[in-house]
């Protein structure tokens, strides 16, 4: 399959590199790089949710997951470029197994939202109580709810001294976000992309067609899973410390909001509702009166309640009225999975 | 004989507490299928209600049994007719507005009563048996879950409300078509599981302090504990809350508390694998 670029990659292309220029002129790049995280993680939900219909409730599961299994892989290993790998590798073999436990058990809606939710807490149980001197991985402790401090931070491949921290380390993730997006884009337009929004749309005609279902969710899943890995790796350079907050119920709870808020079945609306919803939090951090979690919680009611698509799918639908030529694509950014469930919950 | 005793008070309790813990959300969820992530935020604003009034010098058993039902349904009230009601049948839409509610609620409790731990005492003394020493309110929790499910089961099976209720949950508009208003029905219902939750976190609340992130703990053993019981109400409360309970507790009297929590949601997961549609869905299929 060639990799098929459009106009749209182009212009795509142009204004990544464009932020990439303007955004650490306006705000830190301290901020930036962890936006910039966020919004990888964001496209990994928005990606499994949001073309492939899987609501996986436990998507920090592996953000954490990759980020401690980079902290622990760089102690015993002592440089980055091995440990960014396996921060990739164990989250995705860890969402193979789960996916194949769930997709191969049939398990839809409420209950993959319940198992992923369950194996987030179990996860983040365990890595709570894991304070004692026995909890140890090679030379790494684990150290509970305090988490790892002090692990190697990122450096040039071959060159364990070379750190690569501060702007450099905002550029190389933004590098990263783009590459991952073009990869997200390319993986849509190749079968196996079509045959996933296919199983979005409607499971039981896919597989009447002779497509193996299961399968195709688990690798859809595993996918997902490496994406948020790597976002988990990049987030432990950037706060040069793991915890198993990282786990918790409220940052799968963020993860979500982002896709909702930005819009489900689009490339662009996990991550802007990502990095613009981290803002936010930023800046609302910054104030004392009212509290941080008041604010999302009401953003995430709000959106259910008046704008269940989400800016960019309304945003593109306001253009096309406006703009563009009628027909023909009004059903690209159809939502699914949101008014099935009463049948089978 | 006395270990024995004490282990077998613990595993029942943890059983009632799970069953307590699970029965507001297993109506609003069991029954109107809407799935109520605020539930924990719930039984937390009914353990602040408990708190807040007894500190106004009520009775502590007015405060539980009374007065937090009665302040958690008529909030459950109020989020049904601005929110829940327009999302019914739309399963995922209101498991994520009601996740939207529940930050919603810890961010304006914490606006209110900081992010400081409050409790109360006991009010029942423990006791010794032989070289161990229970809690008596361990037995009030296991006394009030059983009158609460008999309560549940009666009012559903033996009342005309319950009769009224179930059919509606399951034909609306065939309740409607024989002069039942639906809204008001599926309003009412939500008003008693909120009431139900908010009695639940009353209950529990002078066992543990209250923070305003307190609910978390109790969401998903509630969640686990409806969904894996499956669609029939009280039979699957009961048998999905013997099995965690059970389980729960053997791990923690073995390893530890913290294995003994593992063990549960570890449970839980293979529990689902195995029967997808719940305890219930294969065993006692069409009961209540």
């Amino acid at each position: 399959m060639p990799l098929m670029w459009k106009k749209q990659d182009f212009i795509a292309l142009v204004v990544g590199l464009l932020l990439m220029w303007i955004l650490p002129q306006i705000i830190g790049t301290h901020t930036l790089t962890i936006l910039v995280v966020y919004a990888m993680l964001g496209l990994s939900l928005g990606l499994i949710w949001g073309f492939g219909g899987i609501l996986c409730f436990g998507q920090a599961a592996f953000f954490g997951l990759g980020a401690y299994t980079y902290a622990v892989a760089a102690i015993n290993i002592g440089e980055s470029t091995f440990p960014m790998l396996l921060a990739i590798a164990v989250p995705s073999l860890f969402a193979a197994l789960m996916g194949a436990m769930m997709f191969y058990g049939r398990l839809t809606d409420v209950y993959l939202g319940v198992i992923t939710l369950v194996v987030t807490l179990i996860l983040f149980k365990f890595v709570n109580s894991t304070a004692g001197p026995q909890y140890v991985i090679g030379e790494a402790r684990l150290g509970g709810f305090n988490g790892i401090p002090g692990f190697p931070t990122l450096n040039i491949p071959g060159m364990p001294e070379e750190y690569i921290w501060g702007d450099a380390l905002f550029y190389v993730c933004a590098v990263a976000l783009l590459v991952v997006y073009f990869f997200v884009t390319w993986l849509l337009r190749t079968s196996f992309g079509r045959v996933a929004i296919g199983i979005r749309e409607n499971e039981t005609r896919i597989s009447l067609m002779g497509y193996d279902v299961r399968a195709r969710k688990t690798i859809l899943f595993t996918i997902g899973a490496a994406i948020a890995g790597l976002a988990g790796g990049f987030f432990a350079n950037w706060g040069e410390i793991v915890t198993p907050r990282l786990f918790s119920l409220g940052q799968s709870a963020e993860i979500i909001i982002w896709c909702i808020v930005g819009g489900l079945g689009t490339r662009f609306g996990p991550i802007i509702g990502a990095a613009g919803l981290a803002y936010l939090k930023f800046l609302l951090g910054q104030q004392t009166m009212i509290d941080n979690t008041l604010i999302t919680g009401l953003i995430l009611v709000l959106f259910v309640l008046f704008l269940p698509k989400g800016i960019v799918p309304a945003v593109s639908t306001l253009w096309q009225i406006s703009f563009a030529r009628r027909g023909g694509r009004k059903h690209r950014n159809r939502r699914t999975n949101r008014n099935v469930g009463n049948a089978n919950g | 004989m006395d270990l024995l005793f004490v282990i077998l008070v613990e595993v029942l309790y943890a059983i009632a507490s799970l069953a307590l813990v699970s029965a507001g959300l297993a109506v609003v969820f069991g029954m109107m299928k809407v799935i109520n992530l605020a539930h924990g935020e719930f039984m937390m604003m009914g353990g602040y209600a408990t708190i807040v009034s007894v500190n106004l010098g009520v009775n502590v058993f007015v405060a539980m049994l009374i007065i937090a039902p009665l302040v958690v349904g008529l909030i459950g009230l109020v989020v049904e007719r601005l929110i829940i009601r327009h999302l019914y049948g739309r399963l995922v839409d209101t498991m994520l507005a009601t996740w939207g509610l529940s930050l919603f609620f810890i961010g304006v409790a914490t606006m209110i009563f900081g992010n400081t731990t409050t409790s109360i005492t006991t009010p029942i003394t423990g006791f010794a048996v032989g070289d161990y020493q229970i809690n008596g309110y361990n037995f009030f929790i296991i006394f009030v879950s059983i009158i609460l499910l008999i309560g549940m089961y009666a009012l559903l099976k033996a009342t005309r409300l319950g009769l009224i209720a179930r059919g509606t949950m399951q034909q609306s508009d065939i309740a409607a078509a024989l002069g039942y208003s639906p809204d008001r029905i599926y309003m009412a219902t939500f008003f008693c599981g909120s009431a139900l939750s908010g009695f639940a976190g009353a209950i529990l609340a002078p066992l543990v302090g209250l923070v305003p992130t307190s609910g978390g703990a109790y969401i998903a053993k509630a969640f686990i504990t409806v969904i894996a019981g499956g669609p029939s109400l009280i039979a699957g409360l009961i048998s999905s809350s013997s099995l965690f309970g059970l389980v729960n507790q053997i791990f923690t009297f073995s390893i530890s508390p913290v294995f003994g929590e593992v063990a549960l949601l570890v449970a839980a997961v293979i529990l689902l694998r195995l029967l997808p549609q719940g305890v219930t869905g294969k065993f006692f299929k069409g009961k209540m």
